[in-house]
């Protein structure tokens, strides 16, 4: 399916309540306990991410956006409140491999080639090797990593690896990818360019995607809906539907649209900020 | 003139490499340690020469002294070439399965270090899979590990030998034991270190895959580890081989470098002690220089790295 195709066959925004809700969390908390006092990650979320959707959560650092995201992704377990992911619970989704993740950093493992890294998971869910290799092929092409099959993580930039694990996470085919500040470490060249790529890929796919990030351009850029997020008790704001077409390009960042959702954003992380 | 027959930048090109290489310098070292040694070697076997010589009748030089005493029988410290003939002697000029080649008894020692290495590498694996998965092993086998390598080899060898002795059990499996029970340390301490190695982000990844725990070891944990396991297995043959030494020292052993060493010391034979020293040198480098070319094939499979 080409990027024009995709973006007909898009799910207009009017009709988006009669979508399947892929996570969705009520009254969501969690509260660690230190040595001095308890702390609150998250404080009363409610939030609900429908197929297809691509989702950014925003906000500066200790909001508790990456908890959100580790939640959903069974990484952390909630003190209150329920999520659910696919209808699921979060332990059970996990079990039943409903998500990919890409962390912060590539995190591939040193001693594998490239391929071996994106075929990592379907080892692990028993794939035959012809399949494994198959879709390792397919999906490296899709990151436009095909020639870098055999290479080795240390062989390759930063932007290529982090590029490597989002084939890692998107080869097993799943419905719904979870990306945390997945290019927080890279320059804004190669930003823009991964940035460019992952859109392209998410209206190619059709997948939801849940994405962390603090830059508010990447957000909107990104995004079919930014959730603003605010620290201390971590909390969202507001939640910004953005009416960019899904084939978007980098110009669009010049338009008064995307400068429009821009400052709706900003001004709701100040607010947040207000609380300070 | 040789020195006009190489052209001009290729003998650069090789002075460059013998200055940046590692050759200059071990061949100095080796030349101060060689003079420093044939000193000593006067100087501690002076006294016993010069009453040779007086014995002889006959007048002699510091001359006579010095040659005398780097051509002892029986010298407190013998010269290297001394050393020299005697290895090359005992290697080359007998046959191979006479118990007075040197060559038996290394294979002898060696077989013993090879069984005792094998063993102890296994032990040491094993438990730190178990230190690594099991809380309970953690804290209670870890310092009953640290406390065994503070026991003296040299007194727990004769008892291991004399039992297992007594119970029928001789030649090869005492010595492999005893030289296992050096060798498992630093495996266990490189591999517990390994294991535990992947960082909280890699764990996390397995999670997601909702991986079971034999894949979280075979396809994280275990690979990791292997970065750590080669330093300790360096470690852990040098060691085996002086188990095995050990081990050959208090049993009576009639084969072996260290029954080699001990008929040396009751009779007397320093040259011989020496061989049989520089033989076991010798079987050491040979030892940790097959596990590093091991190590290499890995890395060259890995790609360049470990």
């Amino acid at each position: 399916m080409t990027i024009a195709q995709a973006s007909r066959t898009a799910t207009p925004t009017a009709a988006a309540e009669t979508r399947p809700p892929v996570v969705d969390a009520r009254g969501l908390t969690l509260v660690y306990q230190t040595a001095d006092a308890p702390v609150t990650a998250l404080s009363d979320i409610n939030l609900t991410i429908r197929k297809g959707d691509f989702v950014s959560l925003i906000g500066p650092s200790g909001c508790g956006k990456t908890t959100l995201m580790r939640v959903v992704a069974d990484l952390e377990k909630p003190t209150g409140g329920s999520v659910t992911v696919n209808g699921k619970t979060p332990e059970q989704a996990r079990l039943d491999r409903s998500y990919g993740y890409v962390f912060q950093a590539p995190a591939l493992y040193p001693w594998r080639s490239i391929e071996r890294n994106v075929t990592l998971p379907l080892e692990i869910m028993g794939m035959a090797k012809a399949e494994r290799q198959d879709r390792a092929r397919r999906y490296l092409d899709l990151v436009g990593l095909g020639g870098f099959a055999r290479k080795f993580p240390w062989q390759l930039s930063g932007g290529m690896q982090q590029r490597a694990s989002i084939a890692r996470a998107m080869s097993f085919e799943p419905d719904l990818l979870l990306m945390d500040e997945p290019f927080g470490a890279l320059d804004e060249i190669t930003r823009d360019k991964l940035n460019l790529h992952l859109v392209r890929l998410w209206a190619q796919t059709g997948m939801t995607v849940v994405f962390v990030t603090h830059s508010i351009p990447e957000a909107v850029f990104l995004s079919s809906r930014i959730v603003v997020m605010s620290p201390r008790p971590g909390r969202i704001m507001e939640v910004i539907e953005s009416g960019l077409p899904r084939d978007r390009d980098l110009d669009v960042r010049e338009t008064p649209e995307f400068l429009d959702v821009a400052h709706r954003v900003r001004v709701a992380l100040r607010t947040g900020h207000s609380y300070d | 003139m040789t020195a006009a027959a190489i052209p001009g930048p290729a003998r650069r090109a090789l002075s460059r490499r013998l200055a940046q290489g590692r050759a200059v310098p071990l061949a100095v070292v080796l030349a101060v340690l060689l003079v420093v040694w044939y000193a000593a070697a006067v100087w501690l076997n002076a006294p016993q020469a010069g009453e040779q010589l007086d014995r002889a009748g006959t007048p002699w030089t510091t001359a006579d002294l010095v040659v005398r005493s780097w051509a002892m029988e029986r010298p407190v410290l013998p010269a290297p070439h001394q050393i020299g003939a005697e290895l090359y002697e005992s290697v080359l000029n007998r046959p191979i399965d006479s118990r007075r080649s040197l060559v038996y008894h290394a294979q002898v020692t060696l077989s013993a270090t090879l069984a005792g290495f094998g063993f102890g590498v296994a032990l040491g694996i094993l438990l730190a899979i178990g230190i690594v998965h099991l809380r309970t092993l953690d804290r209670s086998l870890m310092p009953w590990i640290i406390a065994s390598q503070t026991i003296p080899i040299l007194a727990i060898a004769p008892m291991v030998v004399v039992v297992l002795g007594n119970l029928g059990f001789t030649g090869l499996l005492p010595k492999a034991l005893i030289s296992g029970y050096l060798s498992f340390f630093p495996v266990t301490i490189g591999m517990v270190k390994g294991l535990r190695s992947p960082d909280p982000l890699q764990l996390d990844l397995m999670r997601t895959y909702s991986a079971r725990p034999m894949h979280v070891f075979a396809k994280l944990r275990w690979p990791a580890s292997v970065g750590f396991l080669f330093p300790s297995l360096k470690v852990a043959i040098a060691l085996a081989l002086v188990g095995a030494i050990v081990a050959e020292l208090p049993t009576g052993a009639q084969a072996g470098l260290g029954a080699r060493l001990l008929t040396g010391s009751y009779y007397g034979q320093t040259v011989q002690i020496w061989a049989a020293l520089f033989m076991a040198s010798f079987l050491a480098m040979l030892a940790v220089g097959a596990v590093g070319l091991a190590e290499r094939a890995l890395v060259r499979f890995r790609g360049g790295r470990l």
